[in-house]
């Protein structure tokens, strides 16, 4: 740190002088622990506090009104044996690997598109942002509408330019309905993805795009070679976000098809819901949720050792 | 190290706005550039454009698709919006949308200017490893944790009240909103502070009147992110709010509107559209604070 301590005491032959409460006042342990207070009390009372307590609960049989008595890993022993949430696991890795990838793919491709030069640059990039800007569930609500059964916009598209004979049952079939669910997913991710990669691009210095354009680089070897490198720690990031928010997503499920057709659709987290809350076992509930933390603990070591790197690309060590 | 970023990118774009651009024909630009971002952003807006049509759709071209084409309305109304604010609780569900999220955002803020004043300029002892574990809270879902929560609200005997999310939600907003503001208050000089303590200011007064009128950009960015947050947030609300007057928009949008009669359409999109215009209309006049935010979170 080259930086002055700003708030060292001040040692002078007088310090016998100076109260103990002042001193205390001065000290930045203290004062610091006054400015923590806030913030500390809340994470701990919300946060870290409930993470521990839904650890415990995944080890008793509570209930709703009832608080359970401890009986080791029996939620686990019965969710093992489990069709249904081993097909929540299949379905959530499906979403999760399925959307992320195109969400990846369309939202780098987008990011490269608004980082051209084209007349209302600024204008197009913040219509981009809106459906990151509407709430999830009233926008998967427009989506229920457009998935209707009957009265899909799609459906009569569709069959007015003579393609399907009959309307299509997006939300009705299982896997009509994962893949539903997965695009609206990808629609309403799309946006988060293309503008903070975008955001990535812009501190790309443009001379070095035009060099290789002089060494005769092709706009292939100029995204490989150039783009792509200095990008990697961001989308690092991004895609750890994008990867921890789909992997636990529950309202876009929730508001769509609540799990169903025959459990279909079911994530880890909406099972969490209709077993914990619907069904009042609390317990149960608690462990899907708790059997979520090792995938989650791999997505955040994924996202630290980005930043690492990125931190040693640019050669700080205290950022 | 966000501000520098965004700061340099500013100016260098406004250099180079012709670029390497004129290497390209337009025939060119037209199939590369101007159809796809097209395509796309037809497809990011279609579902926006669909609410806004049914909602002001009467209710005969909604399910009449052969007379009418579903593409444009003939004779728009509003009886779907009066309806909503008329004869529904919709406007209760607004107000305690508002509350919540002011409510939460503001002690939010409050706490995360302190944390982040106390993480980068008192370098008390931990202070880097508290910014991680920070970091870290920003990664803990919802979906976690909402089981265990609803026992400890209930056992604060905040179950079914607006108060119960106004104290949870900070649990989401703080992590978010300290990384961004530790970010702005690293590019406020030193040597302010510095005048300040010789002058004989105390800390407390060094950040109300120093630090935060500096930080005002950065304070506008999380306040707006964390309102959006808040208002976006439902597995919270759903699971906590039982009586149908304390909902907030999106759990009563997907709880109370769907009844099963054919004619809902009109009135579930005139609910959603109602329930995103506050919204869109506070990003309309922030967008740059709003991209700041978003951006700053991920580069932090």
């Amino acid at each position: 740190m080259s930086t002055v301590q700003t708030s060292m005491p001040v040692r002078t032959s007088a310090e016998e002088e100076v109260s103990s409460w002042s001193r205390l006042r001065t000290n930045r342990n203290f004062v610091a622990l006054w400015f923590m207070m806030p913030a500390g009390a809340f994470l701990i009372l919300f946060l870290a506090y409930p993470l521990g307590l839904g650890v415990w609960m995944s080890f008793t049989d509570a209930r709703i009104g009832r608080s359970g008595a401890f009986i080791g890993l029996e939620n686990y022993e019965w969710l093992w044996d489990d069709a249904i949430f081993w097909l929540s696991v299949f379905n959530t890795v499906l979403y999760t690997v399925v959307a992320s990838a195109i969400k990846f793919a369309i939202g780098l491709y987008l990011a490269l598109l608004l980082n051209r030069n084209m007349p209302f640059k600024a204008f197009i990039r913040s219509i981009v942002l809106i459906p990151f800007i509407v709430p999830t569930v009233l926008s998967a609500i427009a989506f229920w509408w457009i998935y209707d059964s009957q009265f899909s916009i799609i459906s009569w598209s569709l069959t007015r330019l003579g393609l399907i004979s009959h309307n299509i049952d997006f939300l009705g079939d299982p896997n009509s309905a994962r893949a539903s669910v997965i695009v609206a997913n990808i629609w309403r991710g799309v946006p988060f993805v293309a503008i903070t990669l975008l955001a990535g691009l812009q501190t790309v210095s443009p001379s070095l795009y035009e060099a290789a354009t002089l060494d005769g680089a092709t706009s292939w070897q100029r995204f490989r070679y150039i783009t792509y490198p200095l990008l990697t720690p961001i989308i690092a990031v991004v895609m750890t976000f994008s990867v921890l928010f789909t992997f636990t997503d529950f309202q876009l499920i929730w508001a769509l098809t609540r799990g169903g057709p025959v459990n279909a659709t079911h994530l880890m987290a909406t099972l969490s819901y209709q077993r914990g809350i619907i069904s009042g076992r609390l317990g149960e509930g608690a462990a899907i949720a708790t059997a979520m933390i090792p995938f989650l603990l791999v997505a955040i070591a994924i996202s630290w050792f980005g930043m690492q790197r990125r931190k040693w690309q640019q050669g700080g060590n205290n950022d | 190290m966000t501000d520098s970023a965004l700061q340099s990118a500013a100016p260098r774009a406004a250099d180079d706005t012709e670029g390497m651009s004129y290497l390209e024909s337009l025939p060119r630009r037209l199939v590369t550039l101007y159809l796809p971002l097209f395509i796309i952003l037809v497809v990011l807006l279609f579902p926006f454009y669909w609410m806004v049509l049914t909602a002001i759709k009467p209710d005969e071209q909604l399910i009449d698709m052969n007379t009418y084409n579903p593409f444009w309305v003939v004779h728009p109304t509003l009886k779907h919006i009066s309806k909503l604010l008329f004869e529904t609780q919709y406007p209760r569900w607004l107000w305690n949308t508002m509350y919540v999220a002011v409510g939460a955002t503001v002690l939010s803020i409050i706490a995360s200017v302190l944390a982040a004043y106390a993480i980068v300029r008192l370098r008390f002892r931990g202070a880097d490893t508290v910014g991680v574990l920070i970091f870290f809270a920003y990664l803990v879902p919802p979906s976690i944790l909402f089981i265990p929560l609803a026992s400890v609200i209930q056992a604060y005997g905040l179950f079914d009240s607006p108060l119960s999310l106004i104290l949870v939600y900070p649990t989401l907003l703080i992590p978010f909103s300290t990384w961004l503001l530790m970010g702005y208050f690293k590019t406020i000089p030193y040597e302010l502070e510095e005048c300040a303590l010789i002058d004989g200011a105390s800390r407390w007064q060094i950040l109300v009147k120093i630090v935060v009128p500096l930080a005002v950009p950065g304070l506008i960015s999380a306040f707006i992110f964390s309102f959006t947050l808040c208002w976006n947030e439902f597995i919270y609300a759903l699971t906590f709010l039982q009586s149908t007057p304390n909902k907030t928009v999106p759990v009563a949008i997907v709880n109370e509107f769907v009844d099963g009669d054919i004619y809902k359409w009109g009135s579930l999109m005139a609910g959603a559209l109602v329930g995103s215009l506050p919204l869109v209309i506070l990003y309309a006049f922030f967008v740059e604070h709003y991209v700041s935010a978003m951006t700053g979170a991920v580069k932090e």
